[in-house]
């Protein structure tokens, strides 16, 4: 435990520091709020409009996890298949190239198009969509990162296919898949609420962000952004204890302690 | 019976193409079950290039193969081989006791079944007390005989080992040797080695291949009539540098 504060001290010492020179830095200057927002200011707002930023969060959040799900399932699919045919590799890999570089920008309207102005799904195919592509590219490119001397020891046994993905091929992807996750976690986070700044329910943090910024109530509209932060952190964490828990074994693991 | 006969065996690398090599060239071989047999020759004489294709990691150009009397992609399925390579080639993520129980999971022997033979196996490399380590908490040799113990753990006919002792210290290796010997006459495995070193050849084989480079060919085959059980003394023995000078003989000529 006491290992584990004084690993986090310098974050939370940095963190601390920095916004003690902000807010200095906000009242030397008298800098006006729309600008940049003191983080007490923020702090108070957080307070005041908790119960609207609640439930604006859960629909974001929900979205934005059920969005990763689904791209996290799409990819893997393709993935999978991507690794094992070569003629799915060659057909595949220009199409995700294409959809990788299409922005959010576009997808958003598209999305609300599709599915309606209100409907969930707007948002959560538009975050398919954006976290698709780097995970689908990492786990082919981990399925396929095994060295030649250990599928010559699986041929040697005469391993079915099927052994062979689920014995090396797989388990050597896996840390080329929690890094793709981490990138695909904040990505969700970020294609959702720019998805909703386009346009969604009301209740939702992209909606209020534009809302709270219309009416220059910049330190709401920052309260907003501060939470969306946060969540993102707190599933980044997330993965990394998944992680260090599934692959105690990897150097990047060990050598971390 | 023989365990393995090569009648006329080559080896092309891409035929046809302005980069064809022919890695080795009409070779014969016979080699009897229960027999020790090692390849040396200097670089590029194909010896690795031979051992795949005994063990169906290629297939060969010209000639035939034959494995227990059946062809080397039979023999694999039948899982006749037990392949050591030059790294040790353990798979990270697993403990050295699962590492052992890897062929045995693919051939799917039950898990208590498992378990035991790949603890036996462990102790046949005096490797017991690890079984719970995972390979990066292990020295070199010990991951080694962790892939020997895994070679053997489904009793294969025919252990190919790949220079299985190249990359470790001179002192690990004389040792390791010794207890490949007692291995050897413990399970009465047919093993082919793959060597660089003349007395690692001399002192483990009942039979030394002596090949030649471009073309890897057969050049001349040494008897090593050594007593058995090879002994700490062996080393010691008249006949055994007697063995050596012949070997070293033998490759200077090809050498040239």
């Amino acid at each position: 435990m006491n290992e584990r504060v004084r690993r986090a001290l310098p974050a939370v010492v940095l963190f601390v520091a920095a916004l003690g020179v902000w807010e200095g830095f906000v009242r030397v200057t008298g800098i006006q709020g729309f600008i940049l927002p003191a983080p007490s200011g923020i702090a108070s707002a957080f307070v005041r409009e908790w119960p609207v930023l609640r439930s604006a969060a859960i629909g974001t959040f929900g979205s934005a996890l059920a969005g990763l799900a689904v791209g996290i399932l799409l990819a893997v699919i393709v993935g999978l298949a991507a690794a094992r045919w070569k003629a799915v590799r060659e057909g595949v890999m220009p199409l995700a190239v294409a959809a990788n570089s299409t922005p959010i920008v576009v997808l958003a309207p598209i999305a609300i198009a599709w599915f309606g102005l209100l409907s969930p799904w707007g948002t959560i195919s538009v975050v398919a969509v954006l976290v698709f592509f780097p995970i689908m590219i990492n786990l082919v490119r981990g399925l396929r990162s095994a060295p030649a001397s250990h599928h010559e020891l699986m041929q040697s046994y005469a391993a079915p296919r099927r052994q062979v993905l689920l014995k090396l091929q797989l388990p050597t992807a896996l840390p080329y898949l929690f890094s793709a996750f981490k990138v695909a976690a904040a990505l969700s986070l970020i294609g959702a609420i720019v998805k909703e700044y386009f346009g969604g329910s009301q209740d939702r943090l992209g909606q209020y962000i534009t809302r709270k910024a219309g009416l220059f109530q910049f330190e709401q509209a920052w309260s907003a952004i501060v939470l969306a932060s946060a969540f993102g952190v707190v599933l980044f964490v997330v993965i990394g204890l998944v992680e260090r828990r599934v692959m105690s074994w990897h150097v990047s693991v060990r050598l971390r302690q | 019976m023989s365990a393995l006969e090569l009648r006329g065996v080559g080896m092309v690398f891409n035929p046809g193409a302005t980069n064809e090599v022919t890695a080795i060239e009409s070779i014969d071989l016979e080699v009897s079950a229960g027999e020790f047999v090692s390849l040396i020759g200097p670089s590029g004489c194909g010896k690795s290039t031979l051992l795949r294709l005994v063990g169906d990691l290629l297939a060969p150009t010209s000639g035939e193969v034959r494995v227990n009397a059946k062809s080397p992609r039979e023999a694999r399925v039948d899982r006749d081989y037990g392949m050591v390579f030059q790294s040790a080639t353990l798979l990270d993520w697993r403990t050295v006791l699962d590492n052992v129980a890897l062929p045995l999971e693919i051939m799917d022997i039950p898990h208590s079944e498992r378990e035991s033979t790949a603890r036996e196996m462990l102790e046949l490399v005096q490797l017991g007390p690890f079984a719970d380590h995972h390979p990066y908490e292990l020295s070199g040799g010990m991951q080694q005989r962790v892939s020997i113990a895994r070679a053997l753990s489904f009793k294969p006919s025919l252990l190919l080992m790949d220079e299985p002792f190249g990359a470790l210290d001179e002192m690990t290796r004389e040792r390791m040797q010794m207890e490949l010997l007692r291995i050897w006459q413990e399970t009465e495995t047919t093993v082919i080695f793959v060597t660089h070193s003349i007395p690692e050849a001399v002192f483990l084989s009942t039979r030394v291949v002596v090949m030649s480079p471009r073309p890897g060919r057969v050049s001349e085959l040494i008897e090593v009539d050594l007593a058995q059980p090879r002994e700490f003394e062996t080393r010691e023995d008249p006949r055994f540098y007697g063995l050596l000078t012949e070997l070293r003989e033998a490759l200077r000529k090809v050498d040239l």
